[in-house]
């Protein structure tokens, strides 16, 4: 296994190329915290963005902040917060999850359009993704986007990388919009109501005009003896206070909430945004995608097949985080059965090599889409290169 | 104006005008097929009227089989094919050429369903924007992204163009506010991609469709976030002695951590314009006026203007004016919103839009005054001030061929200078023809052939929208 680790985007170029020019399969990796996500793939070696690392550009004015594509995450998140600022999507740190070590990249962010609770209300990675500097399968350095967030020039393929997970190409440097982060941030939790309730909860107030930046409900087992439904609240001090109030006002039938602040308050989201009820143990995990509503009808349905399944609620419902055991298909057949007619999507998160060889990873497409998807990845990398096989078969 | 080059029409499809029509009429019901000059003079343009070209027929489905019937016949016959909305694009984005058909979307203004609990909308693609807002707003809820042609633009235009409007700082433009479409691909397959759940499995096509000028599909539903309302929302007129005083504002409210849903900018021409237009009681004796707007409940809406106030005046601010009323509140509007009506009214204008990094504003603004005024020529400026989209109003007369052409370049200068600066050629209305032949200021060959070939996934032989977006020398196959 051959590393390549450019430390210019020139070098990055001339390796994508050679890479090419032997057909070989590459694998992209930046910390290596995400090893395992995705189909597994066979490669011969990688491309490595550690030696790509830097804040290019940061203007809190402007709320933007670019970076090369191997910048720790971590450092990002710091040189924000000593400006009082933030990524609005809050993205998820796997190491918990997928047992794994290494420092995450921003680079593997953008990649993987990684986004956390936030994301129900101030949108995904890839709506703060504002631009990108990428080498595709010819070895060209191309361009995305930019360093202004209202940008309509010609086709948004900053989208379409973003959420790719290496498969058009290697990311050399991407450009975020940023948020002031919030003065006060309180998070409210009723205990003890059941899965329909809960999402009738987190509905009511995701549709008042009171802004909760956060949704999630664990039920009984998760983390706690006793189901919890959380929203978080982030403002200025006056505000929280008020909307508070406001809100337990609204939601008074579900009973009072009790008020969790400060570490404790952190501490549970970090939680719910890195699945970590699920972290250390040999169930296979799943992400599912639904209307919020629909979620407790797509879990209620999924006990039935399989008894030992666990899972909890974030996005006001809209993801339910499932783990089953790994047993044959680790449960693919029932959990995709469970919400074909309810429109929603799975995608298997973590599971053993084997697993993931035979139970498609992401949820397969209809076949206008598959071609389109499959002329879309040879039109960024005709030589086939980048994380082959790593979404679906072939592409 | 003629500056702008449209290929030429191709003869052997003119020679076939009868047998297409033929074909199109076994298509689709009779009154949904317009053939005759009359009818289709009002698809000639678009909002950018200075271009104009009869188009071969337009075609007004009522339904997505429809569209998918006519697709797939144009595809077959090599025609091309011109997706339209409410024909309000700027940018030409929705010009025909004399060998296509133009696909309307006019007649699928249905809202199919709403769902509070979910706070998604499903709606056909001609629905206007405003519309979708009108069918909410009794539960107190609203779609976000709000054009000021929001009257009349229609959600598959939005979608075509990713329309922003003042409000997107704190809520986002389109892409942001869309989960789901319903495409129709060229071959006439129907495909539904992303729905009423956020983040749609593979690849992000809703991303690559939101934004793609009519040359990837025909949109013909979509499935839109609505949210509530907030409790109350209240707008301030602030006056500023300088432009590089309102701006060392913006930033400053910025750097407090305060996001207010809108930040509008004019400068002193525009005040003047919309003022004389609007008596909305915009101050004269200052050199630029921001709009800022926030949300909340009154205390709420209280504290965060009181420190927007004590920030304005740290940086020298002339008049503070609070809106006390609804009335007020519509006045300080209207006086923004009617900007290119009032324009309108005293001189023909372009409108330029293009994006630079708001730290940049004072010098824009004033290389802006230098490029217009080195044409012999006036401008007047309305911006998004917290994201840098601004919209220079180039005055000029329209009878006047040299000066109309001066106008033009005098925009393209301006959009060459957002580029400079680290913007972009384009923030809300789009490339279509008008920025077509701008497209290598800002991206490099390999930049634009990479767009090309992802475009030609979905359309080898370039019959969508084909002379838009990109240079017309450059085409690449996928
Ligand atoms: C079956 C299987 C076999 C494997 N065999 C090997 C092996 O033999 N040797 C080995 O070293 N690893 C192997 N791996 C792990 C490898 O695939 C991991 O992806 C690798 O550790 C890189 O880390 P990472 O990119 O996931 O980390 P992260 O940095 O967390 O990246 C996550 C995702 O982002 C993408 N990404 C990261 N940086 C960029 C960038 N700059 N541009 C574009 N995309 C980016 C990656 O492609 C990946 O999809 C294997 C994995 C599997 C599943
Ligand atoms: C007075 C005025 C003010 C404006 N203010 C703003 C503003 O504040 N912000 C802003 O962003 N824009 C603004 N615009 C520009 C314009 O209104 C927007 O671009 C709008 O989204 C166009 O919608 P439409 O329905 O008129 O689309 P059209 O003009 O008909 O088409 C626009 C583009 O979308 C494509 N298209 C249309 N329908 C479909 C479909 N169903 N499927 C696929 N492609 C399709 C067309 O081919 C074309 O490329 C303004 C225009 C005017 C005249």
């Amino acid at each position: 296994m051959t590393i390549h680790t450019p430390t210019t985007e020139a070098q990055a170029c001339a390796v994508v190329a050679s890479v090419a020019a032997t057909g070989t399969p590459v694998t992209l990796r930046g910390g290596g915290t995400r090893t395992g996500l995705g189909r597994p793939t066979q490669v011969v070696s990688t491309i490595s963005s550690a030696g790509l690392t830097g804040i290019t550009l940061y203007e809190p004015s402007e709320m933007v902040i670019g970076a090369r594509a191997g910048t720790p995450l971590a450092e990002i998140l710091r040189t924000l917060a000593d400006r009082g600022q933030m990524l609005p999507f809050e993205p998820m740190d796997h190491r918990a999850l997928l047992g794994t070590e290494g420092e995450p990249t921003i680079g593997a962010v953008a990649a993987g359009n990684i986004s956390g609770p936030r994301r129900i209300n101030a949108g995904a990675a890839r709506d703060s993704l504002i631009g990108i500097r990428l080498i595709n399968g010819r070895g060209e350095a191309i361009k995305s986007g930019g360093r202004v967030m209202k940008n309509v020039t010609g086709l948004d393929l900053v989208k379409l990388v973003s959420g790719a997970h290496g498969t058009l190409g290697f990311l050399t440097e991407v450009t975020f919009r940023v948020l002031p982060a919030p003065e006060c941030v309180v998070t409210l939790a009723w205990p003890g109501l059941a899965d329909e309730a809960a999402v009738a909860l987190l509905s009511a107030a995701l549709g008042s005009p009171f802004e909760p930046m956060a949704a999630a409900h664990l039920p009984a087992g998760i983390g706690a003896d006793q189901a919890r439904t959380l929203l978080r609240l982030e403002n200025f001090a006056s505000s929280i206070a008020y909307r508070t109030d406001a809100l337990g006002e609204l939601l008074s039938q579900y009973g009072r909430p009790e008020l969790i602040e400060g570490a404790a308050s952190q501490e549970l989201w970090h939680s719910v945004r890195d699945a970590r009820f699920f972290a250390g143990s040999h169930e296979a995990v799943w992400r599912l995608s639904l209307a919020p509503t629909k979620a407790p009808r797509a879990t209620a349905a999924i006990i039935q097949a399989l008894p030992q399944a666990r899972w909890f609620y974030d996005w006001g419902g809209g993801l339910v985080w499932l783990a089953v055991p790994v047993d044959e298909d680790a449960g693919a057949a029932a959990i995709r059965a469970a919400i074909r007619s309810l429109g929603g999507h799975a995608t298997l998160v973590r599971a053993p090599h084997a697993v993931r060889a035979v139970v498609p990873v992401f949820e397969p497409l209809a076949e206008p889409l598959m071609r389109v998807t499959a002329g879309i990845k040879n039109s960024f990398d005709p030589a086939g290169i980048f994380e082959p096989g790593r979404m679906y078969a072939g592409i | 104006m003629s500056a702008i080059a449209f290929p030429a029409p191709r003869a052997d499809i003119l020679a076939r005008r009868d047998a297409i029509i033929a074909g199109l009429a076994g298509l689709v019901a009779p009154e949904a097929l317009i053939t005759s000059d009359d009818e289709r003079r009002p698809y000639e343009t678009d909002a950018l009227t200075a271009y104009r070209r009869m188009p071969l027929a337009v075609v007004l489905p009522s339904t997505t089989q429809e569209v998918a019937a006519v697709l797939r016949y144009c595809g077959e016959q090599g025609v091309p094919v011109v997706p339209r909305g409410a024909g309000t694009s700027l940018a030409g984005g929705a010009i025909p050429q004399e060998d296509a058909v133009v696909i309307g979307v006019s007649k699928m203004n249905r809202i199919l369903e709403i769902d509070y609990d979910n706070r998604a909308a499903r709606v056909q693609a001609g629905v206007t924007n405003l519309a979708v807002t009108g069918a909410v707003m009794s539960e107190g809820f609203f779609y976000a992204p709000d054009p000021s042609s929001q009257l009349a633009c229609s959600i598959g235009g939005n979608i075509g163009m990713n329309s922003g409007g003042a409000h997107c700082l704190k809520y986002g433009v389109t892409t942001n506010n869309v989960l789901g479409v319903t495409l129709v691909m060229l071959d006439g397959s129907i495909v539904e991609i992303g729905g009423a759940h956020l983040d749609a499995p593979g690849l992000d096509l809703l991303g690559l469709i939101v934004g793609s000028e009519g040359q990837l599909g025909i949109v013909t539903e979509a499935t839109v976030r609505i949210l509530r309302s907030a409790e109350g929302a209240r707008p301030v007129l602030f006056g500023f002695p300088s432009s590089e005083q309102a701006g060392a504002a913006v930033a400053a409210i910025i750097g407090a951590g305060i996001i207010p849903v809108a930040m509008e900018f004019m400068d002193k021409p525009a005040i003047e314009i919309c003022e004389a237009f609007a008596k909305a009681g915009y101050p004269m004796d200052v050199e630029a006026l921001l709009i800022i707007e926030v949300e909340g409940s009154d205390a709420e809406m209280d504290a965060q203007l009181a420190r927007i106030v004590a920030i304005a005046r740290e940086h020298g601010v002339k008049t503070v004016k609070e809106s006390k009323s609804a009335m007020e509140t519509a006045a300080i509007w209207k006086g923004r919103k009617s900007a290119f009506g009032a324009t309108g009214r005293i001189a023909d204008y372009i409108c330029m839009d293009g994006t630079i990094p708001t730290g940049q504003l004072p010098f824009v603004l004033q290389r802006m005054a230098e490029i217009v005024k080195g044409y012999g020529l006036r401008v007047a400026n309305v911006f998004h001030a917290g994201d840098g989209n601004l919209h220079p109003l180039i005055l000029y007369n329209c009878n006047d061929p040299v000066e109309a052409r001066k106008a033009e370049d005098a925009g393209n200068d301006i959009l060459k200078l957002c580029v400079e600066v680290g913007g972009c050629l384009t923030g809300e209305h789009g490339v279509g023809i008008e920025k077509r032949d701008l497209m290598r200021v800002q991206f490099n060959e390999a930049d634009l052939n990479q767009q090309m070939r992802v475009r030609a996934v979905f359309d080898g032989e370039w019959l969508l929208n084909p002379a838009k977006v990109f240079p017309l020398d450059g085409r690449v196959a996928a």
